[in-house]
């Protein structure tokens, strides 16, 4: 479903943030992406969300390949493919309930539909209570929660998180990952980027793929759900 | 509509930063509007004097007047011809009495009238240069009771050279400053933007499409920019005003003038957005 072959990065003279990459991800799988700060993670999830071009090789998600894709194709593969931050990305004039809508409206979803359906998101992410609270008003992990409502909005096949706990205390941590682990478990496939070894050894049987430097240092290639 | 929406949605959020637009968008319309003001009063003015400019063709004594009346009206009939008048002798050396009153008492003791019967001989509008007034006194001076015809070359060269000097300065001013204006108004339309790359950047994270995420901003950049047009025409109408009661009388600005400015902010603006939008979606996306 997501497949990277010989892929590399290069950001003008730098050195490249990644560099012959080839992994494969498997619908309905959970994969850590992990490696230290640098190691080239976001790079990789950017490059999938295909936000970045890859400089040599090929990303392909599902039928979409970096090589082939066009402009106006953007829009319909980020649509079923949610991107969660590390800074949650909300938008600080809007409610929790509008911060979710929005991914609905600007994928012209039906208004008739779209209040139902954030109630529903809100509802699976725990927070159907805290609808019309502001970014402001609420902790990070509930913030976060929200962010991931928002990326499941119009039911991705695949999400991508980037460092989604980073900014997280263990407990809020704790209640992301096992949301993550329920998402997964209804069939989405999950790549989360993390440098925390922590938590990946809490959940030793995720597959863990780990980069250092650009370059795939190991892929455990463990269980296919966690 | 829903652009729109976003639009007033949009200017709701951030009140200030529209006001600032708003207002430097205004201000630079403001000095094209100013100097528009200018270049329309110095065409007035030249255009009052062009319409002086005439051709007289002095007549024979023996000139009969039922021939004379058939030329004018053949002169009339001329297409740079606006209007051909006949002075007859009494009525010119009436009005030399009249109009040069040191001689009045030599105009009175006259036994024979020495001034000739004249056709005094205004041009249309297009037709006063140099070229067109020379050839109506040429046409005029073939009849053959037409002593001699006058038109007063040097002056008729002079305005024109003048109208052509102030109009060619009027297009390339009035350029650099619909320029500088639209320079002004792409800075202030792409703060506004810029402002709200954040906003940009997750439409785009969720799969808007850039058609949906450009609308809205189109909408804005067109209202800002007509927001700023009309208030670029308020500050020249309050200066018109001014200047109008207090130092000397001015004409307004023609109509066309208006909405072609009003038109000129309004399409900057969105212009500019479009343009400022687009540059943020090639920023964000690299496909």
């Amino acid at each position: 479903m997501v497949q990277l072959r010989s892929v590399s990065k290069s950001f003008g003279r730098a050195d490249p943030a990644v560099q012959d990459v080839s992994f494969h991800i498997r619908k309905g799988e959970f994969a850590f992406l992990t490696g230290a700060s640098g190691a080239g993670k976001t790079t990789i999830l950017k490059l999938i969300h295909m936000l970045h071009r890859p400089s040599a090789g090929e990303v392909r998600v599902s039928r979409y390949s970096s090589s082939r894709i066009r402009r106006r194709d953007l829009p319909l593969l980020r649509r079923r493919v949610g991107y969660v931050f590390q800074d949650f990305r909300l938008l600080e004039n809007l409610t929790a309930a509008e911060n979710v809508a929005f991914a609905l409206k600007v994928t012209g979803t039906a208004r008739a539909r779209i209040g139902p359906r954030v109630q529903r998101l809100l509802g699976q992410v725990g927070l159907a209570a805290r609808a019309g609270a502001f970014p402001r008003e609420l902790s990070g992990g509930e913030q976060q929660r929200v962010a991931i409502a928002r990326a499941l909005a119009n039911e991705p096949f695949l999400l991508l998180a980037d460092e989604p706990t980073g900014n997280l205390d263990d407990r809020a941590s704790a209640g992301v990952l096992s949301l993550f682990r329920n998402i997964n478990a209804s069939g989405t496939s999950i790549l989360m980027a993390t440098h925390d070894s922590k938590l990946i050894r809490q959940y030793g049987k995720i597959r863990v793929i780990e980069l250092e430097h650009g370059r795939l240092v190991f892929d455990s290639e463990g269980g296919s759900n966690a | 509509m829903r652009a729109f929406r976003e639009a007033v949605v949009a200017v709701r959020r951030a009140p200030v930063l529209t006001v600032l637009s708003v207002t430097a968008i205004g201000l630079s319309v403001f000095t094209v509007g100013l100097f528009g003001l200018t270049a329309h009063n110095i065409d007035v003015a030249l255009a009052d004097v062009e319409r002086r400019v005439e051709v007289v063709a002095y007549l024979r004594d023996d000139a009969s007047e039922e021939l004379v009346e058939i030329a004018r009206h053949e002169i009339e009939s001329f297409p740079e011809v606006e209007a051909a008048r006949y002075v007859s002798k009494v009525e010119a050396l009436y009005r030399a009495s009249r109009e040069l009153t040191e001689f009045s008492d030599v105009y009175s003791d006259l036994e024979v009238n020495p001034l000739p019967a004249s056709l005094e001989i205004t041009l249309s509008p297009g037709y006063r240069t140099p070229a067109d007034v020379e050839a109506v006194a040429d046409r005029v001076t073939a009849y053959h009771f037409v002593e001699e015809a006058r038109y007063g070359r040097e002056w008729v060269d002079r305005v024109y050279d003048l109208r052509r000097v102030a109009g060619g300065g009027a297009v390339v001013l009035g350029f650099s400053f619909a320029i500088g204006a639209a320079l002004l108004i792409g800075i202030a339309v792409r703060m506004a933007v810029l402002a709200r790359t954040r906003e940009i950047a997750i439409m785009q994270t969720v799969g808007a499409t850039d058609g949906y995420i450009r609308r809205p901003f189109l909408v804005e950049g067109l209202v800002t920019g007509l927001a700023g047009g009309l208030l670029a025409l308020g500050l020249t109408w309050a200066t018109w005003a001014t200047i109008d009661r207090t130092l000397i009388s001015l004409a307004w600005l023609p109509e066309p003038w208006i909405g072609t400015g009003l038109a000129f902010a309004g399409l900057l603006g969105m212009l500019a957005a479009g343009r400022a939008v687009r540059h943020e979606l090639r920023k964000l996306d690299v496909y």
